[in-house]
């Protein structure tokens, strides 16, 4: 408990009606952690993070936030705390400058004119800033948003899918500076759908359906999920991949680029199922489990196990 | 852990900060602005046309000095007429005065000492009634139908003995006051009671959509993200709109100066004063329904379902006096209702000071709890 936890929960849980969209989560982010947090649409990461900022009152749950209490002190939270929502959420017809300088009179910023200059010269808007809001590209509106998060200095940063339909270069750019704060102290809780991101973080969440499903660094995650990956060469792959689906013991079977990549998580079960087929024109090749292939059986897995009820045990450490 | 900061206080800045927020919004918001202006211009134009009604049972006082049987006699017909309904009594003249300026009756009739003495006579005595024509559509039938009443009341009661007095033209001598409004001219009631309707309805309406349009751009999911406090959200939202209510104010005081001619007997200012009561009043009720409604539609419904009773029950539509008491009852409540005869009090009766704080506070009590209600209301939460 000593360790210098910027987030401390555990047990949150939302209730729509009858519906648990989320149940029973604990999640530890260690202050200066970049902490990513993912699963499929409506799994109910927006709603957690919610939760977690006081948009949303938990049904249960406790622990702390920046050493504020998670459920009483969400006032508190709210002055430390930048949260990025996954719609944009600023004023369209207010232009840049205006609500940068908005958001600053809203948490009270020192020297608000300078914040809200800086802020304009970093975003490298100088030149744009009496532009309405609501006529900025997605790219750049994701950036403003970023930017207004920040202005008032924040210790957390809650950034729901931050970089949806970003371009490449941009979402690089991002990332830079999210290291770069992340190294100066601050702490990121990130949603995302894209691999490579998650790749980058420190630790990673993954949830589905409402429940934790693993978390830990990214080879944690691959090593926790247990799956054994055959990649596996040569023609009329899209034939083979629907005779290997068939298989007992495969689990799956996804082509990417000109290779297939065929997995299973009892590793002697997919062997025995890829026996037949080990011969030319195929060249088999056993590799190392990606995070995507780990995501994606987590996400079977969940759908398989949703179904008498709340089934699917979180798995906790 | 850290020292608790539980309630953050109320602060001004934040305040200001949105009040600038929205008067940036509001001035990029070139359609509604527009819609502020042209629902006055537009309501004139329409309105300038007299509304007809056929009111009855209209409160009147009587200061009655005779002694005789006469002077009832006409009363009872006056009352069997169906226009008045004798409500008071009063001993002196300034007393009556003081029942119409305050509108507390439509009609004081005065009947002298001796009447019935001198009719018998036939001396032609005086019967003086004085009537609030501030809405001649309220006075002018009643009035109109006075000479037949009385006429048809004295034949019956001459019958016999007393049916010489029925060859005089008129036994008696009917005079007739018309006070604020001696013209008897529509638009110097309607007019003045236009700016409550324009206000009523523009003011409601505009905070209506305030929060409403937060929620459904997304916004408000931002706006709860920092640390405000509902107050400091409401009334931000509230002190813009005050500005679009004068404007109002002003455009409706020179049209009804220099197109209706309409007299001016009181203190502009005070009229000022008071009017920011009432527009405060209605944006607290705008921008609470804002806080229960759902969306923007739903707001606009909230609206009329307000604005609608407000104009049949307060007043403006029809004399408020001649609506049978369960109306009046309700109409109370309206803070329309109120400021109606507040602004034609001021202009056309030349209210002062005394009058007006009769009619203000219920308007005053009114925007507290609707502001305390949406205090109450505002979410803090998405849920
Ligand atoms: N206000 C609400 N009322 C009822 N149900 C809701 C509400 N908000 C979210 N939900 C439901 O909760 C579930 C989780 O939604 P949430 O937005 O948290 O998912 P998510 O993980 O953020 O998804 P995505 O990746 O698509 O953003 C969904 O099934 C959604 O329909
Ligand atoms: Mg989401």
């Amino acid at each position: 408990m000593e360790e210098n936890f910027a987030i401390d929960v555990r047990g949150m849980t939302k209730r729509f009606g009858e519906r648990t969209v989320v149940n029973d989560i604990a999640l530890q982010v260690r202050a200066g952690e970049i902490y990513g947090f993912l699963g499929p649409n409506g799994s109910g990461k927006t709603t957690f993070i919610r939760m977690l900022c006081g948009l949303l009152r938990a049904d249960a749950g406790s622990g702390t936030v920046l050493g504020f209490d998670v459920i009483a002190e969400s006032e508190a939270i709210k002055r430390q705390v930048g949260y990025m929502t996954q719609r944009f959420s600023f004023w369209e017809d207010l232009s840049i400058a205006e609500n940068l300088d908005f958001v600053a009179r809203m948490y009270d910023v020192k020297n608000r004119a300078q914040a809200v200059r800086r802020s304009i010269e970093q975003l490298g808007l100088a030149g744009r800033q009496r532009q309405l809001a609501g006529q900025l590209s997605g790219g750049w509106k994701q950036r403003l948003a970023l930017a207004a998060c920040l202005i008032h200095q924040p210790k957390l940063l809650l950034l729901d899918e931050p970089t949806a339909g970003v371009d490449p270069k941009a979402r690089r750019d991002f990332w830079e500076q999210i290291h770069q704060l992340a190294g100066e102290g601050l702490t990121f809780l990130i949603t995302t759908h894209y691999m490579d991101e998650a790749e980058r973080c420190h630790r990673l969440a993954y949830i589905s359906y409402g429940n934790l499903l693993t978390h830990g660094t990214v080879a944690e995650v691959i090593v926790h999920v247990r799956l054994t990956t055959w990649s596996v060469r040569g023609p009329g792959l899209l034939g083979l991949a629907a005779q290997l689906r068939q298989q007992p013991g495969v689990q799956q079977a996804v082509a990417f680029g000109n290779a297939l990549h065929v997995s299973g998580d009892d590793a002697a079960a997919l062997e025995a199922a890829i026996a037949p087929f080990r011969q030319a024109p195929f060249e088999w090749q056993r590799i190392a489990s990606g995070l995507e292939d780990a995501f994606i059986h987590l996400m079977e897995q969940s759908q398989d196990n949703f179904a008498p009820a709340v089934a699917a045990e979180p798995l906790k450490k | 852990m850290k020292p608790r900061q539980r309630h953050p206080k109320f602060s001004p800045r934040r305040l200001w900060g949105i009040i600038v927020k929205e008067f940036t919004q509001m001035r990029r918001d070139r359609l509604t602005f527009a819609m502020m202006l042209g629902i006055p211009l537009l309501q004139l134009t329409l309105f300038g046309f007299a509304i007809n009604s056929d009111p009855r049972h209209l409160p009147a006082a009587v200061l009655l000095a005779d002694q005789g049987p006469q002077g009832r006699t006409l009363l009872y017909a006056m009352q069997n007429s169906t226009f008045f309904d004798f409500t008071r009594q009063v001993r002196t003249e300034v007393e009556g005065r003081d029942l119409l300026a305050r509108g507390q009756v439509q009609f004081v009739v005065n009947i002298p000492e001796n009447f019935s003495r001198d009719l018998l006579r036939g001396d032609r005595p005086a019967i003086l009634v004085e009537a609030d024509a501030t809405d001649p559509a309220a006075t002018g039938i009643a009035l109109g139908s006075l000479n037949a009443v009385l006429g048809g009341a004295l034949r019956n009661d001459f019958k016999g003995p007393l049916d010489f007095l029925n060859a005089t033209a008129s036994p008696i001598d009917l005079r007739v006051h018309a006070l604020y409004n001696p013209e008897s001219i529509t638009q110097f009631n309607i007019v003045p009671g236009l700016m409550g309707v324009i206000l009523t309805m523009t003011m409601i309406m505009i905070t209506g959509l305030a929060i409403t349009r937060e929620r459904e751009r997304g916004t408000m999911e931002n706006l709860l993200s920092m640390p405000t406090r509902p107050s400091e959200v409401l009334i931000g939202k509230i002190v813009p709109y005050i500005l679009i209510g004068y404007i109002q104010v002003g455009v409706i005081l020179v049209a009804a100066r220099l197109l209706f001619h309409v007299p001016m007997h009181g203190s502009i200012p005070l009229l000022l004063v008071v009017a920011l009561v009432f527009i405060a009043a209605n944006l607290a009720m705008g921008i609470t329904f804002s806080t229960i409604a759902k969306n923007q539609l739903q707001a606009m419904q909230m609206t009329f379902f307000v604005f609608l009773p407000s104009i049949l029950l307060s007043g403006f539509m029809f004399p408020f006096r001649g609506m049978p008491r369960w109306a009046q009852t309700v109409g109370e409540f309206f803070p329309l209702t109120h400021f109606l005869r507040i602004v034609r009090g001021i202009l056309l009766k030349g209210n002062g000071l005394p009058d007006v704080t009769r009619e203000l506070w219920p308007i005053a009590l009114f925007a507290a709890v609707m502001l305390t209600i949406g205090v109450k209301r505002y979410r803090q939460t998405l849920d």
